[in-house]
């Protein structure tokens, strides 16, 4: 398959996480989306690392699921922290940083 | 003469006020200690004065060195650098020898003060900076003594500082003379201007050899010599500045005597005698002859009805200063110092015996509330009289010799001048006994609860008093023997340019009359008040007006002062200081809050609205890069 599917597959993937993240209001969502533009990236590297011939892309995918899983332990303690003060995770209801 | 020597002269009293001023608490305890510390440094230097005076006596070259350069420029320098030479040398022998008396006298006058060691302090530091007034070879080294002793002058003014007068007094004082000191800077830099250079030694030559810049034409030295002489009238409380000197009597008896009788005061006439060549060039004398004169005479009328002993002594000072620029404005320069050295002692002295009457009398300074006081302080009585007589030119004391003088220089000059400086002679003559008899003599009005405390000051106190009789006594005769033939003459005959003014008449003639005229004066006083009392209130409006001091200080008030006041007030305080810089300082303020209060509604704190604007940045620099880029 030629690169292009690849690459035009990892924006569509990119594109829909952006959406969700702007979107959506779950905090849960969120995060969830914020992994498939991660793993967008992710793609779109091992695609092109593969067109290339070449190990650097795919050393760089672990870096970046290593990352996200730190992440993700992270983003869950914070959003589980937050629920228990507010009993929501609603990101609208969160706005103490208001100007 | 060594460099030394003249350093140590000066540094002495400087240690002094180190160790009072530093250690004044561990020497609270002890007094005695503090006050003979303060004393003793000026004996140092009155030793290191007399050996200066002796080997310039004895024939050695003045002294004028520098002993380092202050600042130094592309075209000029200012150095720290001192000049000994006869009219420095009479000036350092009356500044440590008198100001060695009042230091012991102040011993006992103070004892049991709270302020103690901070007295000795001040008067340590006002010693050093006359000694740097009278030593500098500079104008600016001058001017350096001349601040220094118009702040000792503030500070021991206001000594009792919890006392509102003594501070306002204080305050007068020290801005006064500002307006004087201010007339000084402008002189001084005119005549920077003109010659590029302060050195006395230098501008002396070039301004005989007329080679300076005429920065204001040929009047150059008409204006620089007038504008120091403004200097002068502040310092030295002639007409118009000379309200500042009778308050000031609000400080301790022995600063008076010393800082405004004998010495600082005197810093004018010091000033102009050693300005005598660029007085002689301008020909600016005769204003400072008339300015003396008037002021002589204004003072000594006011005198005449006071009842305040410090204050008619205060009035005399005044018009005695004013006799000195008499002196010094007809050309009479050594007269003029003359009648500085002669005042010093017995104004001094009478200084320090009216300080001895208020000591014995519980601070009381109404003569209407004195009398008979002669029986009880015989000392202080004998003492006050050989003063009193020296002051109304009793034949051969010093007073006579050296008024006689400057009388018989104004004869030569302007005999309209001679006229007002004889009738002042007989004024001063007559108030001076005026307060002798209404003091000493004649029934008792002291109360009675003060009565019984009545006693002579303690021996630290009249030894000062015997010892500064002595010269008031016979230092005019010692010195003034032979008028313009004398040995004053003859020992600062270097200094001085030579007198141009006709010195000739039948001097023994003007000695006749100026005795007569002086001892009428005494008799006219024992005629009205050997028998009764200084009268309690004004009798009619005249001698209301003058007892009164002629409303100057309230003329002064309404015209000067409350109108700065109220410019101050309504324009500096209400228009510029509230209108215009509060106006800019919130008016800043205000347009950052309202550029604040705009740019806020951007902080939402929805995460989301953060995230939209991060994207749209992002878009936008992606379609930048690639589709302009």
């Amino acid at each position: 398959m030629p690169l292009e599917y690849y690459l035009v597959l990892s924006a569509l993937l990119f594109t829909i996480g952006v959406i969700g993240v702007l979107i959506r209001r779950n905090a849960i969502i969120i995060f969830m989306c914020i992994e498939l533009m991660l793993n967008a990236a992710n793609l779109a590297f091992v695609a092109i690392s593969r067109s290339l011939g070449e190990a650097t892309g795919q050393v760089f995918v672990f870096f970046v699921m290593t990352v996200a899983a730190a992440e993700v332990a992270i983003g869950l303690a914070i959003i589980v922290s937050v629920f228990k003060h507010r009993q929501t995770i609603n990101v609208d209801e969160v706005n103490s940083l208001k100007g | 003469m060594s460099k030394e020597l003249i350093v140590v002269l000066l540094v002495a009293p400087l240690v002094g006020f180190l160790i009072n001023g530093l250690f004044g608490k561990w020497l609270k305890g002890n007094e005695k200690l503090s006050g003979w510390i303060g004393a003793l440094a000026v004996l140092v230097s009155l030793v290191c004065s007399i050996i200066a005076f002796t080997s310039l006596n004895g024939g050695a070259a003045p002294f004028d060195e520098t002993l380092y350069e202050w600042i130094t420029g592309e075209s000029f320098a200012f150095n720290i650098g001192f000049r000994v030479d006869a009219l420095t040398a009479v000036m350092l022998l009356v500044i440590t020898g008198v100001g060695f008396l009042i230091h012991v006298y102040s011993i006992g006058y103070m004892h049991g003060d709270e302020g103690y060691t901070r007295y000795f302090a001040y008067l340590n530091l006002f010693v050093f900076a006359m000694l740097i007034l009278v030593l500098g070879n500079n104008y600016l080294m001058m001017f350096v003594g001349w601040e220094g002793v118009g702040l000792c002058s503030y500070l021991l003014i206001g000594f009792w500082y919890d006392k509102q007068s003594a501070t306002d007094a204080g305050k007068k004082a020290f801005i006064v003379n500002r307006i004087g000191d201010f007339g000084f800077l402008l002189g001084m830099f005119t005549l920077f201007a003109a010659f590029g250079t302060l050195d006395f030694a230098t501008m002396f030559d070039d301004a005989e050899a007329d080679n300076f810049q005429k920065v204001f034409g040929a009047s150059t030295l008409v204006v620089a010599t007038l504008l120091l002489f403004v200097g002068a009238i502040g310092k030295s409380a002639q007409i118009p500045l000379y309200v500042w000197l009778p308050d000031a009597m609000e400080g301790p008896t022995p600063v008076s005597a010393l800082i405004h009788a004998a010495t600082m005061v005197t810093a004018g006439v010091y000033m102009i005698a050693r300005s005598a060549v660029l007085y002689d060039i301008a020909h600016t004398g005769e204003v400072v002859a008339w300015i003396g004169v008037l002021t002589a005479f204004f003072a000594a009328t006011i005198a005449l009805a006071q009842n305040d002993i410090k204050r008619i002594l205060a009035y005399s000072t005044v018009s005695q200063l004013g006799y000195m620029f008499v002196g010094v404005g007809v050309g009479a320069y050594a007269s003029g110092v003359f009648h500085l050295v002669t005042h010093a002692f017995f104004k001094g002295l009478m200084f320090l015996t009216a300080g001895s009457v208020m000591h014995a009398m519980a601070n009381e300074l109404d003569m209407r509330k004195m009398g008979g006081l002669k029986a009880k302080m015989p000392i202080t009585h004998w003492t006050f009289l050989i003063g009193a007589l020296a002051i109304a030119g009793f034949p051969f004391l010093s007073g006579f010799w050296s008024k006689d003088e400057i009388l018989h220089s104004a004869w030569g000059s302007s005999p309209l001048i001679y006229g007002i400086g004889l009738v002042t002679a007989f004024l001063t003559a007559f108030y001076m006994f005026r307060l002798i008899f209404g003091t000493f003599y004649g029934e008792s009005r002291v109360e009675p609860e003060v009565e019984s405390h009545l006693h002579e000051s303690p021996p630290v106190m009249w030894l000062p008093l015997a010892i500064l009789a002595i010269p008031s006594a016979v230092i005019g005769l010692l010195l003034g023997w032979g008028g313009h033939e004398s040995w004053f003459h003859h020992f600062t005959k270097s200094v001085f340019p030579e007198a141009h003014h006709d010195a000739s008449g039948n001097v023994l003639l003007f000695m006749v009359i100026s005795s007569v005229i002086g001892l009428a004066g005494i008799a006219f006083a024992w005629t009205r008040y050997s028998k009764r009392a200084p009268s309690d209130e004004p009798t009619n409006a005249m001698h209301k007006f003058v007892a009164n001091k002629y409303y100057v200080d309230e003329v002064y008030n309404s015209l000067i002062v409350q109108p700065i006041k109220n410019a101050s007030h309504y324009l500096l305080w209400r228009i510029v200081d509230n209108g215009v810089i509060d106006g800019i300082v919130n008016g800043v303020a205000a347009i950052i809050r309202v550029i604040g209060g705009t740019l806020r509604r951007f902080q939402t704190g929805l995460v989301q609205a953060y995230i939209v604007s991060m994207v749209l940045g992002i878009v936008l620099f992606l379609a930048y890069y690639l589709f302009f880029a």
